[in-house]
């Protein structure tokens, strides 16, 4: 098959340092879909934007030819005006962040209806014929509503979907993808990507996806290029490379990529249970100012949720965005007032139990010395005007323990802790990278030496071969000091390997409950199966199951008549077997 | 670089998969805030100019004295509205260093004013280092020596005199001990007052924060001007000059805040979202601990850069009351109670200098502006 682009020799740098995409080479054939793989810093997202030009100002083209087929055209060289006529039109791109490739203030409608304008002479009734008919084909159930709305009123995964359909209408020879699904939940996801592939294959386009999750690679990729530091380290047909990678770094991609496990048999149902947190029928409403006279509305954003952490163990709780797990992580960490009637007990050790929502200021110290929290953004999460040493310090001064030297001491030693060298204290977190700045993180909320973690999604913002040392990190630690986590995230196979104990939520509900074998098991709820399916594993022979997803991915009310429920009228939590519970219908 | 049998591609240098976890990710951000801003600054040509220059300024304040020939009061009945002299260095082809030629005044009974004779064949050269009249040293330390005195007999009108005979050179050196000096002081009441409300505003947000969010919304609905006019003419008319002044300053920062305020507030709203201020909260730090060490180091390069943008509008504030004649009142000297004596047509367009007093509020004005921009533009080091 003859190649559409090939690039060729790609040198890309930044001022007078060492390139940042170091001679890179590939060649996309046409109507086949190449995956650029590489965490980030790896060059992948400056390599596809450099097909369309589209790079950062201060990035200066060193070197290489970037050739499109069939008049094999520099698209390096050629014209401004040369490259606006192929943008767009000839190749075209989708954006990682749905929510801000949109304009929000043109209807969906004539924003995709631009392209053709542009490139085909359009009239506007042609336009809205072919934009109508790419709506439908990207599955809008109501296309006339679509083209009349505007960005804020479609979700994240409908945005997307949107987004493809600006990109496909001028039926492109070549669709970049640029992690067109990381920041869409794994239902929404599988959806997205299977909806890239049904495109493809119709149109026999050809598809750079560019990502850092080799599950997705192995769900919709003919060739890979991996790569690491601006260099590429293999390159091949998908199959090959994913069952047996050449190198080593595809070797360490693959082996760090989370997995949901094959089980055998169901975990047996655990005894005696001594909690050290306890939440009863917790419930939170926000109330939403409508502004002017208009009556507030209220949100829940959780309600029913009994849970009880085990000391020693963890606790995962699943969800969409959306879904409410957050906020009960908050309201575990009283930083939020959860509804009258809520109860959440803290079980210290040796101590009595604390109302975590009723303390006063001092008894409010003692249970923050022994409750601490682990942020998702590493970038956000320390503060960039203070020294390491100083964020580490931190809560030790707050709570007055040690003098200047004993807290120096203890903040060295925690950072021995995570891995990482006591000169780190006097630098600034700038300096790190998100990995480094995760661990920091975790040693910033060990200093207090506390029993009880609260993790919200400590490594979604991670790269994945990153994210697995933090997982061995947290489980390290945790089996080292008996500490107990509660631990928040979207991602079941990242739960399935540190949890004791899931809970699936949706919509502010728990509607699965049991621990991780049993639930990988025998998963009896459809949200829980979608889930579970949705899951993009490296590995061909598991491709994601789109019809599972789409059941259980659904809105409550389309589920199947068991476990349907409406609006505020959920069905009850019951337990189907020992210590596995399901929200259905008796 | 290795093609492989199968048709694929592998890498053949060597990879070393172990990781040292506490190398430096990026080593061109190993380094505090403030050196990462000074590097981004340093790139900012007019910035770095403009704040050399103000730098100089405020060094020179308070050896004003020094530099300047003559006192600020200090009459030279003979010589009203001397135009302003020229020093020279060549005298006949022969260098003799820096001189002036005497002048003398003679009644011009035509157009009813003073028009000055120069005698160019009387060269007088400058003296250095020389006694004349008594001024003090930042304000304190008395001295007569001067860096520059008129030579006997001559006078030295750089920039001219004006209507009473004093120099206006003099006096602008004079001038801005009190017209720069007036913006720090507004600009720190100003501050104090727009960083605690919006401080508490933003944090605390709810009722407290509609309260001041409505109290600033009415203090900006006042007319500006007709209230500083007010305010000052409210000023006992026999205070002192420094007593005059401090209360103009405060004025003028008591009516700057509200917008300082509103920016406080809202880098705040964002800066309480930030993970590291919620950490600081779930480790039991009280809210004064959380706005002193997590947020206000956080923004405080913006509160610079916005004091250096807000400094002129003080400067052009003070100089409008002067300017008005309800600000500074003589025997004080600012550039404003100078163009108070240009507030006529006919004056300015017979004695042009005695406008001068607008170039040095113009530069100085443009400085800070530029110094602010460029100041803003690095403020975020670690972008791109």
């Amino acid at each position: 098959m003859a190649p559409l682009i090939s690039v060729e020799d790609l040198t890309i740098g930044f001022g007078a340092s060492a390139p940042v995409v170091d001679g890179v080479s590939f060649e996309i054939p046409e109507g086949r879909t190449l995956a650029l793989v590489g965490e980030s810093g790896s060059g992948k997202t400056l390599t596809c934007r450099s097909i369309l030009r589209i790079l950062p100002g201060a990035a200066q083209l060193r070197s290489g030819k970037v050739l499109l087929a069939p008049e094999n055209k520099d698209l390096l060289k050629i014209s401004d005006r040369d490259i606006r006529d192929i943008r767009g039109n000839l190749i075209s791109m989708i954006f990682q962040e749905p929510m801000r490739s949109l304009s929000p203030l043109h209807g969906i409608g004539d924003q995709v209806s631009e392209v053709l304008c542009l490139h085909r002479d359009a009239g506007r009734r042609d336009a809205k014929r072919s934009v109508m008919d790419m709506f439908d084909r990207v599955g809008f159930a109501d296309p006339e509503r679509t083209y009349r709305s505007y960005p804020f009123e479609l979700s994240g995964g409908m945005r997307q979907r949107a987004m493809i359909a600006m990109a496909m209408v001028a039926r492109p020879r070549l669709l970049i993808a640029d992690e067109p699904t990381t920041a869409l939940d794994v239902t929404t996801q599988a959806q997205v990507l299977g909806l890239i592939k049904d495109l493809q294959r119709q149109t026999e386009m050809s598809v750079i996806l560019v990502t850092h999750d080799l599950g997705v690679v192995a769900n919709m990729a003919d060739d890979v290029v991996v790569m690491n530091r601006g260099r590429v380290m293999e390159a091949g047909p998908a199959a090959k490379v994913l069952s047996t990678p050449g190198h080593g770094y595809t070797r360490r991609l693959i082996a760090a990529a989370p997995l949901i496990p094959e089980v055998a048999k169901p975990a047996n149902a655990s005894g005696v249970a001594d909690p050290i947190l306890e939440m009863k029928s917790l419930r939170k409403t926000y109330k939403l100012r409508a502004g002017g006279w208009r009556k507030a509305t209220s949100v829940t954003a959780c309600r029913d949720i009994n849970l009880s952490l085990v000391r020693g163990q963890t606790l995962a709780i699943v969800g969409e965005s959306g879904s409410g797990k957050s906020t009960c992580a908050r309201i575990a960490l009283g930083a939020e007032v959860p509804d009258e009637g809520s109860e959440v007990w803290f079980h210290g050790k040796g101590a009595d139990p604390l109302p975590v929502h009723d303390l006063a200021r001092t008894e409010r110290l003692r249970f923050q010395r022994q409750a601490q929290m682990v942020f998702q953004d590493p970038y956000s999460s320390l503060s960039p005007r203070m020294r390491i040493g100083a964020t580490l310090t931190e809560p030790l001064e707050i709570h007055g323990i040690g003098d200047k030297q004993t807290r120096k001491e203890i903040a060295a030693e925690r950072l021995k802790w995570v891995g990482l060298h006591k000169d780190m204290l006097s630098r600034y977190p700038h300096a790190f990278s998100g990995g480094q700045r995760q661990r920091l993180s975790i040693a910033r909320a060990l200093t207090l030496d506390p029993q009880l973690l609260i993790c919200d999604e400590p490594t979604s913002a991670l790269d994945v071969s990153v994210q697995d040392q933090i997982l061995d990190l947290l489980e390290g630690i945790r089996d080292r000091m008996g500490l107990s986590y509660l631990f928040i995230s979207h991602d079941l196979a990242v739960v399935s390997r540190i949890a004791d104990e899931v809970a699936v939520m949706r919509q502010g509900v728990i509607v699965e409950q049991a621990p991780p074998d049993t639930l990988f098991y025998d998963p009896q709820h459809p949200y829980t199966k979608a889930l579970i399916a949705a899951q993009p594993e490296p590995d061909i022979a598991r491709p994601i199951d789109l019809a599972l997803v789409a059941q259980g991915a659904g809105a409550p009310s389309s589920w199947p008549e068991m476990f349907r429920f409406d609006g505020q009228s959920a069905p009850d939590l019951r337990e189907t077997s020992p210590g596995h519970k399901v929200r259905c219908h008796a | 670089m290795s093609m492989q049998p199968d048709g694929r591609y592998i890498d053949n240098a060597p990879y070393d998969p172990a990781i040292d976890l506490s190398a430096i990710d990026r080593e061109d951000m190993d380094a505090s805030n403030a050196r990462l801003v000074w590097r981004k600054f340093r790139r900012h040509r007019l910035g770095l100019i403009s704040g050399v220059f103000l730098a100089l300024c405020y060094i020179v304040l308070p050896f004003a004295g020094f530099i300047a020939p003559y006192t600020p009061n200090e009459r030279s009945a003979d010589f009203l509205y001397h135009p302003p002299q020229d020093i020279r260095f060549w005298h006949e082809g022969e260098f003799i260093g820096p001189y002036v030629y005497p002048t003398t005044a003679v009644a011009d009974l035509e157009n009813f004013r003073w028009s000055y004779d120069v005698d160019e064949t009387r060269p007088m050269p400058l003296q250095f280092f020389c006694q004349g009249s008594t001024y003090s040293i930042a304000g304190f330390i008395p001295s007569n020596t001067h860096l520059v005195c008129a030579p006997v007999g001559a006078t030295l009108f750089l920039w001219g005199s004006d209507r009473l005979g004093r120099d206006v050179f003099s006096r602008i050196l004079y001038g801005a001990q009190l017209s720069l000096t007036v913006g720090l002081i507004g600009i720190t009441v100003s501050f104090a007052l727009g960083i605690f409300f919006g401080a508490i505003a933003g944090y605390f947000g709810g009722a407290l924060d509609w309260t001041i969010q409505r109290a600033i919304e009415v203090l900006r609905s006042l007319p500006e001007l007709p209230l500083w006019l007010a305010l000052s003419a409210a000023v006992p008319s026999n205070w002192g000059p420094v007593a005059v002044f401090f209360i103009i300053s405060i004025i003028l920062g008591v009516l700057d805040w509200p917008g300082l305020a509103r920016a406080v507030r809202a880098k705040f709203l964002a800066l309480r979202e930030e993970e590291f201020v919620r950490a600081a909260e779930m480790m039991g730090a009280r809210p004064g601990r959380i706005i002193m060490r997590h947020m206000l180091p956080n923004f405080s390069s913006h509160l610079i850069a916005s004091a250096t943008l807000s400094i002129p509008a003080m400067i052009l504030g003070e100089t409008a009351l002067s300017f008005l004649g309800l600000g500074l009142r003589a025997p004080a000297v600012s550039w404003g109670v100078m163009l108070n004596d240009a507030q006529n047509l006919a004056s300015i367009e017979i004695y042009p200098w005695t406008a001068i007093p607008m170039l040095p509020i113009i530069v100085v004005v443009l400085a800070f502006n530029f110094l602010g921009d460029g100041l803003r533009d690095s403020l975020d080091p670690y972008k791109d």
